[in-house]
């Protein structure tokens, strides 16, 4: 089956004062429809570079980006992004940070459709009756949230996510990976996550990719067998402690700490 | 109960300034060919009301255009090094060294170029110098956009301009008004320079200088009372405009 995102021995070095500074190495990458793809991997390796890659936002030294059979080479329609800074438009409501967007890829959307679609997703990560207040007025974590359903108002084809739960506090992020589950179900997209948190990785993804440390290449790649109502309490079982473990020697080795004791 | 406050504070406060000012004049004795007292005012307002009407309209209708050049300029210029590097390397020695120099040396280089063009002259230097806060507060405004609000939009593959109009244009829009309320002040300092250095001179400007040649101290103290009232009226319609355009970079009060 064709993948809908295929990075093919991706090599990347930016430009510094110091000389080049190698951040992908033989990159490959494979995301079938629909699928959830996490990657971890240690600080500073390149995922971020990764992300906007797949975005369309800069171009490979060496090496393809392939998006739905076509090879990326500006930005394009079809993508969703969201960060761990959620910037918001401070100037616009809720509703119109959302609806942003859908400005940019169909503008002769009519208003209301516009209106009606985001609060259809405000409603659904549980933000209806913020919708008229300002960003400055909502917490973090609803500034995510609300972050993400600017994500994926325009029903993008793929979702891509740097590190998007990273500033919050436990509790608020694991409500908005349960957020993420119960959005997924109800509005199929595929999803590249890049985080730093295994379990994170495992609660959500189909497949996590471990990337070792600078110049990135794939280390690992571990296909998640858990079924897809995944619940908190899978994370406290023994199947999944197992797979922390594995994912954990992996990080480890990406470090250049392989087997330390500490 | 707090909107009669917003105004009886700054009254009160301007009350108590023409009070002191009126009783270190009444301590020491000034004669009014030395010192203006407040009470000397009403008087020369009464001599000269048809005056001050005619010469504040010339002055304010100057600062306002150059100050409307200044915008227009300013927020161009701004635009330029924002967006690129090398233009602000190249652009801002040359700005600051414009900055330090003192305007009064440019009246007699402009009076020459433009000779005889009073108005012409006069708008221009307020203009030559309110421009500055504007260019750099809006090339600064635009540098340090957060890298996320660009790649927003740039990953649906937005245009430039579109990102500049939905994006940047709005999260500049609070600075950009905290530079146009120094400009505001600045620019009436420039027509006024004008007014009051070149020969024949009209507005306010020639109107103090007036009040010099003949020794009518009330007379230059009304104008410069009335150029401040100018000013006060100005500056309040910048924050008018402010609140309008950007009124949700004001933090609700805590």
């Amino acid at each position: 089956m064709a993948n809908l995102i295929d990075i093919r021995g991706v090599t990347h070095a930016y430009r510094t004062k110091a000389g080049p500074l190698p951040v992908l190495d033989n990159l490959n990458v494979a995301v079938p429809e629909g699928e959830f793809c996490a990657v971890v991997g240690p600080s500073g390796c390149g995922k971020s570079t990764l992300t906007r890659l797949v975005a369309g936002l800069m171009k490979p030294d060496r090496g393809e980006v392939w998006l739905h059979g076509e090879l990326v080479k500006s930005p394009r329609k079809t993508v969703g992004m969201a960060f761990q800074n959620p910037v918001m438009l401070e100037w616009r409501t809720i509703l119109q940070n959302v609806i942003l967007p859908l400005e940019i890829v169909a503008p002769s959307m009519p208003k209301a459709r516009k209106e009606a679609r985001a609060m259809e997703l405000l409603e659904m990560v549980g933000l209806a009756g913020f919708e008229g207040k300002t960003p400055s007025q909502l917490s973090g974590g609803m500034r995510q949230r609300a972050s993400l359903c600017r994500a994926i108002v325009h029903k993008p084809d793929v979702l891509i996510m740097d590190e998007p739960f990273g500033a919050l506090d436990n509790f608020t992020r694991e409500d908005l990976w349960q957020t993420m589950r119960d959005l997924r179900a109800k509005e199929p997209f595929t999803c590249v996550l890049i985080t730093h948190d295994l379990r994170e990785s495992l609660f959500l993804g189909d497949q996590v990719i471990v990337l070792s440390g600078r110049p990135a290449t794939t280390q690992y790649v571990m296909d998640v067998t858990l079924p897809e109502d995944r619940t908190l309490d899978i994370l406290y079982t023994p199947e999944v402690a197992d797979m922390l473990h594995i994912l954990r020697d992996q990080i480890r080795i990406a470090q250049g700490r392989d087997g330390a004791v500490h | 109960m707090e909107s009669l406050q917003k105004i009886a504070v700054p009254l009160g406060a301007i009350l108590a300034f023409l009070t002191l000012w009126e009783a270190i004049v009444w301590v020491n004795g000034w004669p009014n060919y030395v010192m203006a007292a407040p009470s000397d005012l009403p008087a020369a307002y009464r001599r000269f009301w048809p005056l001050f009407l005619q010469m504040g309209w010339q002055t304010l209708w100057r600062t306002i255009a150059g100050l409307a050049l200044a915008v227009l300029f300013g927020t161009f210029l701004g635009m330029v090094m924002g967006f690129s590097r090398i233009a602000r390397d190249a652009l801002y020695p040359l700005l600051v060294g414009f900055n330090a120099i003192p305007k009064a040396t440019l009246v007699p280089v402009l009076a020459l170029l433009f000779i005889g063009r009073h108005d012409f002259n006069t708008v221009l230097m307020a203009f030559l110098i309110s421009f500055f806060p504007i260019a750099v507060s809006v090339g600064i405004g635009l540098s340090t956009l957060e890298p996320e609000y660009r790649d927003i939009l740039r990953s649906l593959g937005a245009s430039k301009i579109t990102i500049f109009r939905k994006i940047a244009l709005p999260k500049t829009l609070p600075e950009f008004f905290g530079a146009l309320k120094v400009a505001v002040t600045l620019a009436f300092i420039g027509t006024n320079l004008v007014e009051i250095v070149s020969p024949h001179g009209r507005g306010l400007g020639a109107l103090f200088k007036s009040g010099e040649t003949n020794g009518d101290y009330p007379l230059m103290f009304a104008v410069l009372i009335a150029l401040a009232f100018l000013g006060i009226v100005l500056y309040y319609g910048v924050v008018a405009l402010e609140k309008t355009f950007a009124g949700w970079a004001e933090r609700p009060a805590h």
